[in-house]
């Protein structure tokens, strides 16, 4: 230690000066400041898109900045690759986990580390880890077997083993029932109490302001605010997040109960699984009605995508009955057909699946109407009447207020929630009497969420029924008449608004019976 | 030290457009050095190669050779727009000229104003036919069509020999391996037979691709194309199927190519031989790409491929080089034009030797700390 002046131990374990990273025209980060203290739990808050994933990537070395500095324990370091922000003591947790469904836990441990460790020493250490930090984990499960939440676990396992000082955690609770998260809380905090620091990103203020120490709040690529989330109120985060007041959903009761006319009755509905990590759907029962929002509540992976392509048509049903829409059966005709009879589906996926990435906004509305429009969106032989569609989606673009840089963009140029609202808007363009919606908001900015959510209400209160599936409870609180939850493949009855709560409701994710609520923690653990 | 390809931000439309000519001069560029590494004056070299354009009975052999590349590749670029990698338009060409071929054969007196239409049918039923065994392959047991239209071409490829060298002998041609002529009624007009041999097939080429162009750029089977193409999960949202895109695709292919493959026999060689085309089948693969998928484009294409054969039967009769230098020009001119579109589309970036060190550095620090 000759550089003696360096080598007091320095407060800040990070350090981050005027961090810049360009993207074409788009600042993504500009002039970014943050500190984060050895021990300290710091939350980066922000919308999708205001820069928290190119921060981070930056920090993590898997992007290059274009300014700026890091300071790492006071000095200056050039992170140029996740290898080398590993060696510094950098360890993260992506949101979208990167691991091998067809390999045990402790294999995919293994191929992050670079040594050549034996498998058998891998798992062990895993083990230690798994229980000092109250993290239960089997090292020899097959991924495939595991549910979202235990994956979670393996890839914080692995990032621990690395013996980080600091861990980046993105989004780690969008995936996990509550209960599951608070089991999380709990680790993170024995990681504080041994002086690691933790970056937190999240949108769920709730939980910033119950769990963190500082947080940095990040819009449009720009840090607008460092705060204690403590002495802040969740309004008063989100106004620092979208810079204008959240436009509040307005939701009332519907009328007429069980009298309303059944528009979508789902019987029975099994499906095998078709791949080999697919989840099988378990002899789900439902109904929705006109004038009604029923929420599908559940942790991904839980049969959701599996449940749409049924309900929608793109996968076929054993039996015609399983599916009824406005009387029926619909269980062995494709979604067009679904679509005559009035229905609408918007899938999760919105660049692949809902719509074609490389295709004109205009080409898009064409690829979920040119059935149901046909009359006016085709002339003889087939031919398309691009101006009528033309004009058609121009509506749309208008109705729904998406912001866009061309008059009629490809698909892939728009930003995600303004691609959503368009899909949305091609959908109650319609005014279809059924409309089937998974993850509607999932990547939206809040304020197209809240005008999402909106006209997903004012579309069931003029008459017709809306069935949503998401992940994201607050929204499901926010907008369901009654809730119901798949776990497994399975599907509860719905609770009614009045009787569903956040405990409930998470119990039911986590495989817990209905009915059951007092017992059901041992199980759902 | 490696090559990255990192994607442009935005594709400049200027060199889009160019991209073609672009490759076009780098071909003939990198002609001109093989040409005076193989000890020739290339300028000399590269003007023999293009002097085929420049008289009439010429530019009538490049209608002749371009005819059956745009059919063909007009056919391919369904196909390939739809993400379908149809390999075997060669033995559906052979099939086509085969089956086309059975009428005026098996009855060579029949003698009808209605036996060209009848081939040309038969002909484009064959190819459309024999395309369908990838397709039922594929859509059936999930097997790879690019492996299993190629195998096929070998199939068809001895089917066509076995049929002229066995059953399908001409009786009075001296043992030859091939069928007798055909009568006059079974031959393709000539467009201008004053100045040359170019046949009504030029038409059939030209006609397709127009025809083509409006289906894909106008009507809705062109899009339903187009989407399986780019996205097959959005295409299954928007009610389309999969498997009948697979068989409308490889049967429309196939069908161009059967055309083809008749209108060679009856236009062009006027019976069957052992061979019947000099790679037209996977010459026009080329010509898709170099048309960009676009079936106007393919024209242009076809065009320049069918004076690349005639080029470099130029520069084997008058300078006495190998014919295998028309294949050399073929395969240089695909790599330039994928190459000047995946440049168009990315920029190379050097990851350097100078950035190693430089990221090795912090971590010695770290140790050193330590």
């Amino acid at each position: 230690m000759v550089d003696d002046t360096r080598s007091i131990p320095h407060a800040d374990l990070l350090e981050v000066r005027g961090l810049t990273k360009v993207f074409g025209q788009l600042k993504a980060c500009d002039r970014i400041d943050l500190t984060i203290a050895k021990g300290e739990i710091h939350a980066l808050l922000g919308e999708n898109g205001a820069g928290k994933s190119t921060l981070v990537k930056m920090l993590f070395g898997s992007l290059e900045p274009a300014a700026g500095e890091i300071r790492w324990k006071g000095k200056p370091v050039r992170i140029a690759s996740p290898g080398e922000a590993r060696r510094l003591g950098i360890g993260m947790v992506f949101q979208h986990f990167s691991l091998f469904e067809a390999l045990t836990a402790a294999e995919n441990i293994a191929l992050s580390l670079d040594r050549d460790t034996p498998i058998g020493d891998i798992a062990q250490r895993a083990r230690q880890v798994s229980a000092a930090y109250g993290l239960p984990l089997d090292p020899g499960a097959l991924v495939g077997d595991l549910s979202v939440g235990e994956r979670q676990r393996i890839e914080i396992i692995r990032c621990l083993l690395q013996e980080p000082e600091l861990i980046i955690l993105d989004e780690p609770t969008s995936v996990l029932t509550p209960q599951e998260a608070d089991k999380l809380f709990e680790t993170l905090e024995r990681l504080r109490g041994e002086g690691k620091s933790i970056l937190y990103i999240s949108h769920r203020l709730e939980e910033v302001k119950r769990m963190c120490d500082r947080a940095t709040v990040l819009r449009h690529g720009k840090v607008v605010g460092h705060c204690d989330p403590r002495g802040e109120t969740a309004a008063s985060l989100a106004r620092m997040m979208v810079g204008t007041e959240v436009l509040q959903v307005v939701r009332q009761a519907p009328e007429g109960g069980a009298t309303r006319e059944p528009v979508l009755e789902i019987r029975g509905l099994t499906r095998r699984p078709a791949g080999p990590f697919s989840v099988p759907l378990r002899g789900i029962s439902l109904t929705v009605r006109a004038g009604e929002v029923i929420g599908v509540a559940g942790v991904a992976g839980n049969g959701q995508g599996e449940f749409f392509e049924a309900v929608s048509g793109e996968a076929l049903q054993d039996d015609a009955g399983m599916v009824r829409i406005r009387g029926k059966d619909v269980g062995r005709t494709g979604i067009s057909a679904r679509r005559l009879l009035g229905a609408a589906f918007v899938p999760e996926e919105r660049l692949g699946h809902g719509a074609v990435p490389t295709m004109t906004l205009s080409d898009n509305l064409l690829l979920s109407r040119y059935r149901t429009d046909a009359k006016a969106f085709l002339a003889a032989a087939g031919v398309v009447r691009s101006g009528v569609v033309a004009a058609a989606s121009k509506r749309v673009v208008e109705a729904m207020d998406v912001r866009k840089s061309a008059e009629n963009p490809e698909a892939a140029a728009l930003s995600g929630g303004n691609l959503q609202k368009f899909i949305i808007g091609r959908e109650l363009d319609r005014q279809p009497a059924l409309m089937i919606v998974n993850q509607p908001t999932w990547g939206v900015d809040a304020g197209a969420a809240a005008r999402i959510r909106q006209a997903l209400i004012d579309l069931a209160r003029a008459g017709s029924a809306v069935l949503v599936i998401s992940q994201d409870l607050d929204e499901l609180f926010e907008i369901s008449d009654a809730i119901a939850v798949m776990h497994d493949g399975t599907m509860s009855p719905p609770l009614p608004r009045a009787e569903a709560t956040y405990e409930k409701v998470g119990l039911l994710m986590g495989g817990a019976e209905p009915g059951h609520f007092e017992h059901a923690h041992a199980g759902a653990a | 030290m490696r090559l990255e390809l990192v994607k442009r931000p935005q594709r400049s439309m200027l060199f889009s457009a160019l991209s073609p000519f672009i490759a076009f001069v780098l071909t003939a560029a990198a002609g001109a050095i093989m040409f005076a590494l193989l000890g020739y004056n290339p300028v000399k070299a590269l003007g023999t190669y293009i002097s085929p354009l420049t008289e009439v009975w010429q530019l009538h052999e490049l209608a002749i050779k371009a005819a059956p590349l745009i059919l063909i590749a007009v056919g391919l670029s369904v196909c390939y727009r739809a993400n379908i990698w149809n390999i075997g338009a060669e033995g559906q060409f052979i099939i086509g000229g085969v089956v086309g071929s059975i009428v005026p054969v098996l009855y060579p007196t029949y003698e009808s104003w209605l036996l060209l239409p009848l081939m040309m049918v038969m002909g484009m039923i064959g190819g459309a036919a024999y395309a369908s065994i990838p397709a039922l392959l594929k859509v059936r047991f999930n097997t790879n069509e690019i492996l299993t239209s190629l195998m096929l071409v070998y199939i068809a490829e001895n089917v066509l020999d076995w049929l002229v060298r066995g059953p399908w002998r001409d009786p009075n041609g001296y043992n030859f391996p091939q069928t007798a002529q055909f009568n006059d009624y079974a031959i393709l007009p000539a467009i201008a037979s004053s100045s040359g041999r170019a046949h009504i097939g030029f038409i059939f080429a030209l006609v397709a691709a127009v025809l083509m162009w409006f289906l894909m750029k106008r009507m809705l089977k062109g899009f339903e194309v187009r989407v399986m193409g780019a996205s097959p999960r959005a295409g299954r949202f928007a009610g389309f199927s999969h498997g009948k895109m697979v068989f409308f695709a490889f049967m429309v292919s196939g069908a161009l190519t059967g055309l083809a493959g008749i209108s060679e026999v009856s236009g062009t060689i006027n019976q069957l031989q052992p061979v019947i085309s000099p790679g037209y089948g996977f010459t026009a693969i080329i010509v898709a790409f170099l048309g960009r998928l676009n079936p106007l484009g393919i024209v242009a294409a076809g065009l320049v491929l069918a004076l690349t054969y005639l080029g470099g039967e130029a520069v084997q009769t008058a300078l006495g080089l190998s014919d295998k230098v028309a294949r050399v020009f073929q395969g240089m001119l695909l790599f330039f034009v994928l190459g000047c579109d995946t440049l168009i589309h990315y920029r190379i970036r050097l990851i350097g030797a100078k950035a190693e060190p430089a990221a090795a550095q912090p971590a010695a620090r770290l140790e050193e700390a330590h």
